[in-house]
């Protein structure tokens, strides 16, 4: 397409731009019904127990209360992937972590929900609890969960792409290093809500803090046993999602449940205490990584082990496990690489995905060693990058089809931009610059369930007003997908965006798309929005070129107005164009769908990994440390993505800079951590610090100057070649941190985050002699079983496996 | 048993030049009082603690979490909300700025950061990027990393100089 563009690429005041700054964006918690009636949760204060008895007789007394549900309310367990179905709305029998829920009330406000909590009365059998992976490996009973590989391992995965242990005796140097990348949590500054209600026809309407409605409609019928024609899920704008809010939810069932027991609508809003508690946020992963490379700097293998610490239940944690290793092949070539992960149950709030999905840990280990290795080498780190960048249009050695690739381009903006050659090594003591890169999916090649369905569906409304309507099940979480999609259908018929409505994240009138996670909307939603809007210009074209006296493919649609390519004197306005083709056609509307090419990877477990195309990004990073008080500040950040093409350049750089953000926040301060009160104050695992004043997140007195850079290289997969911004931007930020570090003080902390604590102990370790560097000093024994062969591409494979790996006995799914 | 929830308080609250008469628990915030006995739900919550600047509102033109104020002891003060904001049909340039420029991702602590902006340049209508940090850094904001908000903000103050000329 040679056609100039309008809309796409040009800085805009985003569609939904107005709402949000007048207060008129209806988020969840603002939805009102009338006689609706208030829902909390009572949470277990055990991080592991067995419940006795539940005794709700008081509670059901109190004034104001209308109703109080427990465990035996909800016979059906439930989960937000098909093999995991592990969870219970409100637990019957045993409570797995602080924050388990147990019990609801359901009041006329909330007030009188909180006070009624009280007067439940729970008797508990305490157990004994499982506070990290290496205690879960040790302690097989009791098990957390009755089902997965054995005792409280819940995943094992192991591939192996070609003999790894051959190309490293080939190898002049075989790098060995362990990471640990602490557990974090999205912090959505809106706590989630819901509001279920139960219309006319007695069908249930969940409105809801969600990304993924579709997944939410499946979920929730499936778990209140009631067909899903009688259910409606409506996504409210999220007030931020990061990925917090993508499973379904204990509060979304209990709500709902409640609204058809009651007939009356029924609202719950977590505090942000509970927020932390149900967190699916960051897993914390032990890494051990190995690296052979050749003395001019090409890698011979890569094997990486994760050992993640799950929480309670399973969650999207099948995935996750995947995601800790199968995306380490996109950025460089890697001949051959092995990938071994485990996940852990342990007694804290489920861990699931958070902006980058499973892939920044790894990313930190690999990039914070290849820093390790260029300096071994004496290679500067940009330069050996630059030497190892995966090909475009190639395979990796796990079969991923990567297409268009930036990563050159970005590395070299930001070593120009950054002045890093100048920089390196040269700054005065305390002062030092990091670079790293990253690469992430523009959209999970297969959804969660097994299906031949398209993943993105798009229907367009058009009438002699003039009006376009757009209705796709995508969600707006604040990354801007209402406009990505009313952008690209304007471009399409030649209109303004603004003259595009958006009817999106509603399973009762919009057309499926899977949902806000994976970075998947701007592609997948955008090419159906093409495609139904492609399509509906060729009727309004067919129409317009009768009466203009020439051929369809000789109508032109720009401006709003329809004319003659070959004489743009001959014109008509688009709505005078809509009624020729309302008089020719009849009613006018159209749809487009969207389903990612296959991947050539054929082995079991080549379905987590594959996308339509890769993002890539590379950043530098200046940091400055104070070698009195270890604390670290970043004056400047330079950053560049490779996005193939901005949709809307004023959201693409918020992408980027409020990755940025929480990147840095990763990196330096924010922890998800758990300690144990006294014995005599129950020994429980509690969290740390469950508020937004403890769990410390960047002001913006933190907050660094960010200089961004977009990287413009359309890929033929992707609307207008636009390819993700949400995600990948996050993924160098926070090696190039822990590289700057280095480069500034001569530590290694090989540990997220890099708090003050650990810079003064590895400065105190440089002062006497030993090695600089604070990190986990190894990696435990983990039963991996044996892994499964995939020759790579270039060894012969045909993405098949050559051997049928032993799974292990007694492994049992999670299926009711 | 617990003791009976207090009789209700009836008093006149003056928001966004409005008296309104309006009937609430003694012990309810400023911001459950907008948002739930006025139907003000443009103002928004994160913590309930005032950590997270999100339910800011002015009261005689000063920055107060709304969490942490009693409805009760606002009576009789001028308090202004994110809806008073616009005039007519014309948005404030701070709501201007922030929708043209990426100021506002998902929305959701605009309301409050555009009511701290607003009074700081009203004090001060000609801040630094130092002044503007120091202002908003009570509001936590986890899309944008805050580098569009601060060019939102100094949009807004020049468009607000230029208007006067």
């Amino acid at each position: 397409m040679t056609k100039r563009l309008d809309v796409i690429g040009r800085p805009r005041r985003r569609v939904d731009g107005r709402a949000k700054v007048t207060g008129l964006t209806r988020f969840a918690d603002d939805v009102i019904l009338p006689r609706m009636l208030h829902c909390k949760l009572l949470r277990s204060p055990h991080p592991h127990a067995t419940i006795e008895s539940i005794d709700v007789s008081r509670a059901q007394a109190y004034p104001g209360v209308h109703l109080v549900l427990t465990g035996k309310d909800f016979p059906v367990t439930f989960g937000i992937l098909p093999v995991t179905q592990d969870e219970y709305p409100l637990a019957p029998e045993r409570v797995r972590y602080v924050g388990d829920p147990v019990a609801a009330v359901i009041a006329r406000d909330e007030q009188t929900a909180f006070e009624a909590l009280d007067l439940i009365d729970v008797k508990y059998q305490p157990l004994k609890t499982i506070s990290d992976p290496e205690e879960a490996l040790a302690t097989p009973e009791p098990r957390i969960q009755s089902y997965g590989e054995q005792g409280n391992i819940h995943r094992l995965q192991a591939f192996e792409f070609g003999d790894v242990n051959e190309a490293f005796a080939r190898a002049d140097h075989v790098f060995e290093d362990v990471f640990f990348y602490q557990g974090n949590t999205h912090l959505p500054i809106e706590q989630h809500a819901s509001v279920a209600a139960v219309d006319g026809e007695g069908k249930l309407t969940l409105w809801s803090s969600t990304q993924v409605p579709h997944y939410i409609h499946r979920a929730l019928a499936s778990a209140l046993q009631i067909p899903p024609a009688h259910v409606r899920v409506i996504a409210c704008p999220n007030g931020g999602g990061f990925g917090g809010k993508c499973d379904l939810h204990n509060h979304e069932i209990v709500v709902s449940k409640a609204a058809i027991l009651l007939g009356r609508p029924v609202k719950i809003c977590l505090t942000r205490e509970e927020v932390f508690y149900m967190h699916r946020g960051r897993h914390p992963v032990l890494m051990k990584m190995r690296t052979g490379v050749t003395k001019d700097g090409k890698i011979t293998a890569m094997h990486t082990q994760t050992l993640l610490d799950g929480g309670a239940y399973g969650g999207y944690g099948a995935a996750s496990t995947f995601y800790t290793g199968v995306l380490q092949t996109v950025t460089y070539e890697i001949p051959r690489y092995k990938f071994d992960a485990c996940r852990t149950f342990t007694n804290k709030p489920p861990c699931g995905p958070k902006r980058g999905h499973g892939t920044p840990q790894p990313r930190f280990g690999q990039e914070v060693q290849l820093d390790k290795i260029a300096e071994k080498l004496k290679i500067d780190p940009a330069d050996f990058r630059l030497g190892i960048v995966a090909k475009p249009n190639t395979l990796t050695a796990n079969w991923l089809k990567i297409g268009t690739i930036g990563l050159a381009e970005c590395i070299r903006k930001v070593v120009a931009s950054s002045d890093w050659k100048n920089k390196y090594r040269k700054l005065p003591e305390g002062r030092g610059v990091g670079l790293a890169c990253g690469a992430y999916l523009c959209g999970a090649g297969l959804p969660i369930y097994w299906n031949k369905m398209p993943q993105s569906g798009v229907q367009l409304l058009i009438d002699r007003s003039g009006q376009v309507t757009v209705f796709c099940g995508a969600t707006e979480i604040g990354q801007g997908s209402d406009d990505v999609l009313a952008a690209i259908v304007a471009e399409v018929l030649g209109i303004d965006a603004y003259d595009v409505r958006c009817v999106t994240g509603d399973t009762g009138l919009t057309p499926v798309d899977l949902g806000s996670y994976s970075s998947r909307v701007t592609v997948m939603m955008g090419n159906a929005a093409i495609q139904a809007a492609e399509r509906l210009r060729d009727l309004i074209a067919q129409a317009a070129a009768e009466h203009m006296e020439t051929l369809p493919e000789n109508v032109g649609f720009a401006r709003g107005r329809v004319f003659r390519a070959d004489d743009p004197c001959k014109l008509m306005s688009f709505r005078e164009a809509i009624v020729l083709a309302e008089e020719k056609f009849g009613t006018l509307g159209s749809v487009g769908s969207y389903s990612p090419p296959r991947s050539p990877g054929r082995y079991k477990g080549a379905g987590v990994g594959p996308s339509p195309a890769y993002s890539y990004t590379a950043c530098v990073v200046e940091a400055e440390v104070d070698r009195n008080t270890g604390w670290i500040t970043v004056p400047k950040v330079w950053i560049a993505h490779d996005i193939g093409r901005a949709i809307n350049p004023v959201s693409a750089r918020g992408q980027v800079e409020g990755s940025v953000y929480m990147g840095l926040g990763e990196a330096l301060m924010e922890e998800q951590v758990f300690r144990r009160l006294p014995p005599k104050l129950s020994n429980a695992l509690v969290h740390k610090i469950p508020s937004l004043l403890e769990y410390k997140s960047l002001t913006s007195l933190d907050m660094p100057e960010v200089f961004t850079e977009l990287v413009e290289d359309p890929d033929p997969n992707c609307p207008f070649g636009a390819k993700e911004v949400g995600q990948g931007p996050l993924l160098p930020v926070m090696p190039a941190v822990a590289n700057a570090v280095y480069d500034a003080i001569g530590v290694r902390i090989d540990e997220l985050p890099i708090t003050p604590d650990k810079v003064l102990a590895a400065l105190e370790k440089k002062a006497k002699g030993e090695t600089p560097r604070v990190g986990p000093e190894s990696f435990p024994e983990v039963p991996f079983p044996e892994p499964m062969l995939v020759p790579p591409p270039w060894e012969g494979g045909d993405g098949n496996s050559v051997n049928t790996p032993r799974r292990t006995p007694g492994k049992k799914e999670a299926v009711a | 048993m617990k003791t009976p929830a207090p009789n209700n308080v009836h008093l006149a609250l003056r928001v966004n030049g409005e008296e309104q008469q309006v009937s609430f628990a003694p012990y309810k915030t400023l911001l459950e009082v907008l948002r739930e006995d006025l139907n003000l739900t443009g103002t928004k919550h994160g913590c309930e603690l005032g950590e997270c600047g999100a339910c800011a509102v002015l009261v005689e033109g000063v920055p107060v979490l709304s969490c942490l104020a009693l409805a009760l002891d606002c009576e009789g003060r001028a308090i202004e909300t994110v809806e008073a904001l616009a005039s007519g049909g014309k948005l404030h340039p701070l709501q201007a700025a922030f929708a043209d420029l990426g100021g506002a991702q998902c929305g959701y602590c605009t309301p409050g950061i555009l009511m701290t902006a607003k009074a700081l340049l009203e004090r001060e209508p000609n801040p630094s990027r130092e002044r503007i940090k120091e202002a908003i850094s009570g509001n936590l904001c986890r899309c944008t990393g805050y580098q569009q908000i601060y060019e939102s903000i100094e949009e807004a103050a020049r468009t607000m100089q230029e208007s006067k000329r």
